[in-house]
């Protein structure tokens, strides 16, 4: 439909993008990378939700409203985790996950 | 606002005002005015209460009001009254008005301690006048919650854990009683209609007797940890060692009954069929109560202690009566919450007293105090003499009842249950024969005694309205049980009648 | 005739109890007047029913009639099963007023004398008051559980004005046996009651004892382990009876119970409240006759036991108020025995009349014993007979009223004990030789013992008084002879005149052949006693030494208290009190601390998993959603 490219193909770059964002979270220990890692994750969701909708329901925006109340949602987070990491780091010295594990017990 | 809601209103009013009192003498001014108020309050329902029946009101419930507060789930605030609702209230009543007099030395966070003691008797009052399941159900927690931490702040000895392993064992059995009650919402309307938490309404519908046996169960142990059933009862006496003297007197003598008191209401009334069915069961687990709590007090060291388990033993005796299934046990039953419920105040209250005294509640460290406080002794031998059942105090009025109602019962299962429950009343005069005579009588075993006073004027405001109370009930029982034999026929009229075919199957 | 006033015959001791309970601290010794006041005025109006019983309004048709005086209900339990509270007039009821408020006055009197150094004076007098209220209300019961209220309200006055002396440590634990075993027995009243009032439907005396009425004509045919229902009932109903009574093996309370004040023994422990339960079963007498007549043998041979054993008890012991005490179980025995054998109707009822004329008889000299006992403790401030001796110098009046009293204890005419004693002997004669026989062999052991008491006390050697004994003042003289002249005319009284089973009047006569040889069996006891006694002898000491075991074991009671403390203290607190504490502690607890701690435990285990680490989370949050993924996916294919 959009000059040709599959549904399948969309979704392929979208579950590479999601489970990069998860290896990402997963993995890396700066809690910066870590925020990133969970944008690429929203960001392969909105893919899906513009792409499902193109592609199935093309005379509706439902998916389109998601995908900018995801992103805004996002934004908001963002604001919010950094102000977190920005707190991390003033009691902890560093923005690494795992020096910040006091909540046990 | 009608009369029973002001019951809730009055103590709210009361803590509110105490948040804003100065200092001591405030503090404990406020919550004497506002008890006084509660008491007047209750002598003022007990009048309506008559006039209403004089003036030929034969509803079952009288001064009946409904709001729906939760509209999606059918919750009401509904309130109305009985005779026995209007006993049980009066009781309160005169128990914290006492209670407030007795904790009157409270010096340690008086405030928060008066506040929380006044929370813990809103729910009390609460839980009396509602008809609702789920508001019921939202007064006894309130009650209970408080507890926690008169307990834990104000208590003695190992008051954690004491504190704790109540409010366990309550939450425990509120656990219980909980999926019960849903129960018998979610079979309140079996033709589709409404569901409801309305004790009038469920009572008008019949449950199926597969869910009730499930059901009856669940709700009558969940109220029966608080009535101090056999194997649940160690709450108490722990509880009740730990606890200040105020807030003994007002667990022992009313928060057991809110237990014996559901059990009847909510789960003898409303699964009658079940309640037929299985009355024997729980017939030996009361019977081995009332006789077990009395050997255990035989050999206590610690007064409270011995208190503790005779309230198991009384207790046990109200459960007891109400298990037997017909009105004049059940009446008894009732007058027994009354009686002990004011008899064991006096006792908390006494021993209190005593222990601000001579700072230890150990019987053998004592000796001879007729001598030193003839006042107290005195009114310690009273209530003594209340609990094994002397003619004349009020026990002997409840007991006999309970025992000539049990005899009722035609057969050999519930003749050796009542001759054996009856037994104890021999063992109840040697474990008040035995304090007293340690305690009260003999020579003078320390030297300090000597200098102790007797009663002061606040204390013996308390001890004598409780024992006008004993008293009163014991001399004139007529009133009080005419009072609960009135409203108690529309109640055994639908519990006997469900007895009927299920009885036959049960004989053993 | 409106015998309602009667009411006041209970209510004035009532409020006078409350009066001085309340009120007597604060003038101490005119609290005695004022309790005596109030007695004077009980003892006035129950001479006076007495007399308009008696003589003007009792009688119709030549037969006593059961009248209600007065009526109150206190209390309904079912429709049927009401208490009431009342007052009841019969031949019998009208008799025990004669009696209670006789001995009470005179006891109130003495004890203006005899207690009023005591600190606890006011106290005294409240509680006598009480025990007056109490006592009166029992004996003119109108019903069976009126009866059991008193009964228990007699109980706690006893026991309050045992443990009188509450700093002593033996007074103490002599008030709390009393009312524990008395207690117990009434558990069997009590039990007695429900049986009887299910079957019955009531507990109004007048329809029980009826005739035509549910439990005689109307009597349950269900039988219980080979005895009818009634039976049983009836047994246990006099359970209750012999508790009070202090029958064998119910007797251990009343021997402690002498730690009261002397008065409170006189009134409570060997006139009054003792004999409640000869009265109770004389109250319920047709039914024990008609309905359980089974019942009614185990009384008559149950009390002949109870008087002879306490009787051989009697003769050794050397604490007056002990021998007394003994000597009391064994006149309650004699009363037993004579309702026991005693039948219905006519002269059949002899045995009735005669118990309850012993009763009359004994009430009056029994108390004088004590009081004369109290007026020689009085003056030598001991209890004991070793210490006494020759006192016939000292105590004129006593000397003289004692031994009015030892005499018609001892069965010589015509002092009153020989009248009523030859009329239970004729009735046991009559219905069954064998108790006669015993009964006959207990009246030589009482003139003996009795006689022995006296000379140990009067007679003997004079030991050294610290200071000279006085005689008494004149508020305990007064009462002595009071009491003396009732027990030398009392017998003269024709009592199957007044009562007798079916309250119709009928004629008795003396029995020569059987009063004689009473007479001189009473003579060698007294004669026995006087060669060992009069004078300080050595053949007591023989004696004792030839019989020693026996001798011991009597001084001991038989051990009686023994096998007592055993099973109270070792099998009862020991064996069942301790270990259910032991229990509760353990294994109940023990359950619930169990659930505590395996809570606890398990959080341990898991908390681990709580490690903080936001990627080890995220983790398991993925893993977790994965695996959820796959299971449907699984399901759906």
């Amino acid at each position: 439909m959009i000059a040709g490219i599959p549904l399948t193909h969309f979704l392929i770059v979208s579950t590479i993008m999601f489970f990069i964002g998860i290896y990402g979270f997963m993995v890396r220990k700066n809690l910066i990378t870590m925020l990133m890692s969970i944008e690429l994750i929203l960001n392969s969701v909105n893919i899906n939700f513009v792409v499902f909708n193109k592609y199935l329901y093309p005379h509706q925006l439902h998916g389109h409203f998601f995908s900018i109340f995801v992103i805004a949602v996002a934004a908001a987070e963002a604001a919010v985790a950094i102000a977190i990491i920005i707190n991390v780091y003033r009691r902890f010295n560093s923005i690494d996950v795992e020096q910040a594990s006091d909540m046990k017990y | 606002m009608d009369i029973l809601t002001l019951f809730v209103v009055i103590p709210t009013l009361t803590v509110f005002a105490i948040m804003f009192a100065k200092n001591l003498e405030q503090t404990r001014m406020i919550s004497a005015v506002g008890m006084t108020a509660q008491l007047i309050n209750a002598v003022r329902l007990i009048i309506a209460y008559y006039d209403e029946r004089n003036a030929g009101n034969t509803a079952d419930f009288l001064f009946q009001k409904t709001y729906v507060w939760f509209d999606s789930l059918n919750i009401e605030y509904a309130i109305g009254i009985d005779g026995i609702g209007v006993a049980m209230i009066a009781l309160t009543a005169v128990i914290i008005f006492t209670g407030v007099f007795a904790s009157w030395t409270m010096e340690d966070l008086p405030k928060e301690f008066f506040i929380s003691l006044i929370i813990l008797a809103t729910g009390v009052f609460g839980f009396f006048i509602s008809l609702d399941l789920f508001t019921m159900f939202l007064f006894y927690e309130v009650a209970v919650i408080p507890m926690y931490l008169l307990i834990g702040i104000w208590g003695s000895g190992p008051k954690e854990y004491s504190a704790m392993k109540l409010t366990l064992m309550l939450m425990g059995g509120s656990a219980v009683l909980m999926v019960g009650l849903i129960g018998l919402y979610f079979y309140s309307a079996p033709d589709g209609g409404e569901l409801t938490f309305n004790v009038i309404e469920i009572a008008k519908v019949h449950m199926p007797i597969e869910a009730q046996r499930f059901f009856f169960p669940l709700t009558f142990v969940g109220f029966g940890v608080l009535g101090a059933l056999f194997p649940f009862h160690t709450w108490s006496p722990d509880g009740h060692a730990s606890a200040p003297t105020a807030v003994s007197m007002l667990h022992a003598g009313v928060l057991m009954k809110l237990g014996s008191y559901g059990a009847f209401r909510v789960a003898m009334y409303l699964m009658p069929e079940a309640a037929n069915e299985m009355s024997w069961f729980f017939l030996i687990l009361v019977t081995v109560s009332v006789v077990y709590g009395a050997f255990g007090a035989v050999m206590q060291k610690d007064l409270k202690y011995i208190n503790a388990y005779s309230s198991v033993s009384h207790c046990g005796l109200i459960l007891f009566g109400l298990l037997m299934l017909n009105k004049t046990a059940i009446d008894g039953a009732i007058i027994q919450m009354i009686s002990h419920g004011i008899m064991t105040a006096l006792f908390f209250a006494l021993i209190g007293m005593i222990y601000g005294r001579t700072h230890t509640r150990l019987i053998h460290e004592m000796g001879g105090l007729l001598k030193v406080m003839p006042f107290l002794s005195a009114a310690y031998v009273i209530a003594g003499l209340a609990s094994l059942g002397l003619p004349g105090l009020s026990g002997f009025v409840a007991e006999m009842t309970i025992f000539v109602g049990a005899f009722q019962q035609n057969d050999l299962f519930h003749r050796v249950a009542t001759v054996i429950a009856a037994s104890s009343i021999v063992i109840t005069a040697v474990y008040i024969l035995r304090v007293v005579g340690i305690l009260l009588q003999g020579p003078i075993k320390n030297d300090k005694y000597f200098k102790l006073s007797d009663a002061t004027w606040f204390e013996r405001v308390a001890v004598i309205t409780l024992i006008v109370g004993i008293a009163g009930i014991g001399m004139f029982p007529y009133f009080l049980s005419d009072l609960i034999m009135d409203s108690l026929h529309p109640i055994m009229d639908h519990i006997i009648e469900a007895g009927k075919p299920a009885l036959s199957q049960v004989s053993l | 005739m409106d015998f309602s006033y009667t009411i006041w015959i209970i209510l004035v001791p009532f409020f006078m109890f409350l009066l001085i309970g309340l009120t007597g601290h604060w003038y101490k010794k005119a609290a005695g007047l004022l309790g005596t006041a109030g007695l004077a005025f009980v003892f006035l109006a129950s001479y006076y029913t007495a007399y308009k019983y008696f003589f003007e309004a009792g009688k119709v048709d030549g037969v006593y009639q059961q009248i209600i005086g007065y009526k109150l209900l206190w209390l309904s339990f079912t429709d049927k099963l009401t208490i009431d509270l009342g007052v009841m007039l019969d031949p019998i009821s009208v008799m025990m007023l004669v009696v209670v408020s006789t001995v009470s006055f005179m006891v109130h009197i003495y004890s203006l004398g005899y207690m009023k150094e005591e600190a606890g004076f006011y106290r005294f007098y409240a509680f006598l008051s009480l025990f007056t209220f109490a006592m009166m209300g029992l004996v003119v019961a109108t019903n069976i559980f009126q009866m059991y209220i008193f009964w228990e309200l007699v109980g706690v006055s006893s026991y309050l004005l045992i443990g009188f002396y509450y700093d002593r440590p033996s007074a103490v634990s002599a008030s709390k046996k009393a009312f524990i075993v008395t207690r117990f027995a009434d558990l069997g009243f009590l039990i007695g009651i429900l049986i009887l009032s299910y079957y019955t439907q009531t507990f109004d005396f007048q329809i029980i004892t009826s005739q035509n009425g549910p439990a005689i004509a109307g009597a349950p045919a269900q039988t219980f382990m080979g005895f009818s229902i009634l039976t049983w009932a009836m047994l246990l109903i006099f359970m209750g009876g012999a508790g009070k009574s202090a029958m064998f093996p119910l007797h251990i309370w009343l021997p402690d119970a002498m730690e009261g004040p002397t008065p409170v023994s006189a009134l409570i422990h060997a006139a009054t409240m003792v004999v409640a339960g000869v009265y109770l079963v004389a109250r319920l007498f047709p039914i024990y006759s008609f309905a359980a007549p089974d019942a009614l043998t185990f009384i008559g041979y149950l009390g002949a036991f109870t008087s002879l054993f306490a009787a051989i008890i009697a003769m050794t012991q050397f604490d007056i108020k002990r021998v007394l005490a003994f000597s009391t179980l064994s006149q309650i025995g004699y009363m037993m025995l004579a309702l026991g054998v005693s039948g219905y109707g006519e002269h059949n009822g002899l045995g009735y009349t005669a118990s309850m004329f012993h009763l009359f008889t004994h009430a009056m000299f029994k108390a004088l014993l004590f009081l004369g006992a109290g007026a020689v403790i009085h003056a030598v401030h001991s209890n004991f007979t070793y210490e006494m001796g020759g006192l016939r110098k000292y105590l004129k009046i006593t000397h003289i009223t004692f031994l009015v009293a030892v005499l018609a204890i001892a069965g010589i005419p015509p002092f009153a004990g020989f009248w009523s004693k030859d009329e239970i002997l004729v009735a046991a004669w009559e219905h069954n030789k064998l108790l006669f026989w015993v009964e006959y062999l207990v009246a030589g052991i009482t003139a003996f013992y009795m006689s022995r008491l006296y000379f140990l006390i009067f007679w003997n050697k004079t030991p050294h008084y610290h200071h000279t004994p006085h005689e008494a003042p004149l508020v305990m003289t007064g009462p002595l002879m009071f009491l003396a002249l009732m027990a030398i005319f009392a017998g003269l009284i024709p009592f199957s005149e007044f009562v007798s089973p079916d309250l119709t009047p009928y004629h008795t006569h003396l029995h020569y052949n059987i009063a004689i040889p009473s007479v001189l069996i009473a003579l060698l006891g007294i004669g026995v006693a006087a060669a060992f006694y009069l004078k300080e002898t050595s053949y007591p000491d023989k004696i004792t030494a030839a019989l020693k075991g026996l001798y011991k074991a009597t001084y001991n009671k038989f051990y009686i208290d023994e096998v007592y403390m055993f099973v109270t203290h070792k099998i009862i607190f020991g064996l069942i009190s301790k270990p259910i504490a032991w229990f509760d502690r353990q294994v109940i607890d023990g359950t619930m601390n169990l659930f505590g701690i395996g809570t606890l435990w398990a959080s341990r285990k898991t908390k681990g998993l709580q490690s903080g680490q936001l990627q080890q989370y995220a983790f398991a949050f993925v893993a977790g959603a994965v695996i959820l993924v796959l299971s449907f996916v699984y399901i759906w294919a």
